[in-house]
């Protein structure tokens, strides 16, 4: 029967010719591979003052974005909580109360949001399970402490500032969500 | 004796010290950046511009970490141990003529801390002490694996040597002396090696073996032994068996390139003399050296290990014969070249 691919190699334990045994040879043209390598460009990022270039969909640190108004979009129903298979998110809901329109788009809204970066395994479940396009995954990456309490994100360090927005379209030009 | 002489051979045997710890150290950081190069990486960047500093950095880790010793082990051996390996590692370089003769302050200063004329006898006899550094720490160690390295070690080293000894006789045979300065002297026009291609080919493979470098580190073995000989060694103790070996393999270099290269003999040499030949060969001697150090470490990050059955098959059944087939022709050569038929 003929092979599907060409990859195939035959192995024979055939005993080795007097050249083969002399080793040297085999030796040498080794060393001249290794020698062509010493002048190769080097393949290492070196990461705090290089960064390598993310994927579009990268998953990286979570935000939590705010509208064109500025309020938080999070009505914090818990389906990200519920979704997530580390159990790294949990949240607290609150009423919004008049005169807070302004900071909140919906009617019940978190008052406090804390993901355990620690247990996060970044997914990206929580984002597929939001109805309210709140939580976004994006091309930040998790920085290093030397506390594990550092890790436990709150929503000072989730929700988005309202001067620096965070720019998650190319996670949404996925194809996965063709409309908002 | 004089005491310029005292005051002169000191000051040398003391730079000789410095010089050869510090090249070590710097091996060391050498070795980790053509390692790096050879895997398209870029090695230790960090420590200082390209990393320069890193040795000092490493030595700073090695002097601060727990120095423990093994509740079982045989404290006194435990501790002899990388002393030996690393007394013998130095001791090596007194018969070593590192360059001619210096002219200052009116005196004519010898390179050389030792002149013996039996300068190969005694590098022979101190590389044959080396292998009980190995062996006593090994020993004392009262570990598995470090048994294990330690009897490799030695027999490893037991064999090898027989080979090495026996390609060296062949120059010894070539310059008619045992004095390393007169091995020299007569290569100044035509460097031994290339009368003697297959006894230098003998050798170095030896001294990779000697040295228990790569592809016949099975004394110390990763991947079989943990850290064969020294698995229970810490902090500057393992430091020094370390830097004995980067030692060692400074010091074989510089016996190799005497024995088939030269030594500090360079081609135009006639056309120099006094303090600039002197400045000259000694920098040649350090090129030569570098060379030697630079293509130990090239093999060491081409080749896999050697098996042990494949190591003994290799220096026994191998380059022995070959060595002693070797010796015989070139004694027969030079017998004929002498008129003796």
């Amino acid at each position: 029967m003929d092979s599907l691919t060409n990859r195939k190699k035959v192995v024979s334990d055939k005993p080795m010719s007097l050249w083969e045994k002399a080793y040297l040879p085999a030796i040498i043209s080794g060393m001249i591979t290794t020698m062509r390598h010493m002048f190769r460009k080097r393949k290492t990022i070196k990461y705090p003052e290089e960064v390598r270039e993310f994927a579009p969909v990268y998953r990286g640190q979570h935000v939590l974005k705010r509208d064109e108004q500025g309020r938080e979009n999070c009505t914090a129903c818990g389906l990200c909580a519920v979704a997530c298979p580390a159990e790294a998110i949990t949240m607290t809901a609150e009423e919004r109360k008049p005169g807070e329109e302004s900071l909140y788009r919906e009617e019940k809204y978190a008052s406090s949001y804390e993901i355990n970066m620690l247990r996060c395994i970044f997914c990206g479940l929580c984002e597929e399970a939001c109805p309210k396009e709140a939580i976004f995954l994006t091309d930040r990456l998790v920085p290093t402490y030397f506390e594990r309490d550092n890790f436990i994100y709150g929503k000072d360090k989730l929700v988005e500032s309202l001067d620096n927005r965070i720019d998650i379209t190319k996670r949404q030009h996925t194809g996965k969500r063709s409309e908002i | 004796m004089d005491t310029a002489l005292l005051i002169e051979k000191s000051i040398l045997v003391i730079v000789l010290f410095l010089i050869s710890l510090g090249a070590a150290a710097y091996m060391t950081y050498f070795e980790r950046k053509l390692a790096a190069w050879i895997q398209d990486r870029v090695g230790p960047d960090r420590a200082g511009p390209f990393g320069i500093l890193q040795p000092i950095a490493d030595g700073v880790k090695m002097f601060l970490k727990e120095d423990f010793i093994p509740a079982k082990a045989d404290k006194w051996l435990f501790i002899i141990g990388p002393g030996l390996a690393m007394f013998t590692a130095l001791i090596t370089s007194a018969v070593v003529p590192w360059g001619p003769n210096l002219h200052l302050f009116g005196r004519e200063i010898s390179l050389q801390v030792a002149d013996i004329n039996i300068g190969i006898l005694y590098v022979f006899g101190v590389l044959s002490v080396g292998v009980y550094g190995i062996m006593i720490g090994g020993w004392a160690s009262n570990n598995k694996y470090s048994l294990y390295g330690a009897i490799r070690a030695s027999s490893q080293m037991i064999s090898y040597e027989l080979a090495m000894g026996v390609s060296a006789i062949t120059i010894v045979l070539l310059s008619g002396s045992l004095s390393l300065n007169d091995i020299i002297a007569q290569q100044s026009q035509v460097w031994n090696v290339f009368y003697q291609p297959v006894a230098f080919l003998i050798f170095f493979i030896c001294a990779l073996a000697e040295l228990n470098r790569a592809p016949f580190d099975l004394p110390e073995c990763e991947s079989e032994l943990v850290g064969g000989y020294h698995t229970e060694y810490s902090s500057m103790k393992l430091g020094l068996y370390l830097f004995s070996e980067y030692t060692s393999m400074f010091i074989s270099s510089a016996i190799m390139a005497i024995l088939f290269f030269g030594g500090y003999n360079f081609p135009g040499m006639s056309h120099f003399s006094g303090n600039t030949l002197a400045l000259l060969g000694i920098g040649a001697f350090a090129i030569k050296i570098f060379i030697f150090i630079f293509v130990i470490m090239w093999i060491r990050w081409t080749i896999p290990r050697f098996r042990f059955d494949q190591l003994m098959h290799l220096g026994w059944k191998t380059l022995l014969p070959l060595a002693l087939v070797n010796l015989l022709i070139s004694g027969l050569v030079i017998a004929y070249n002498n008129g003796w038929f």
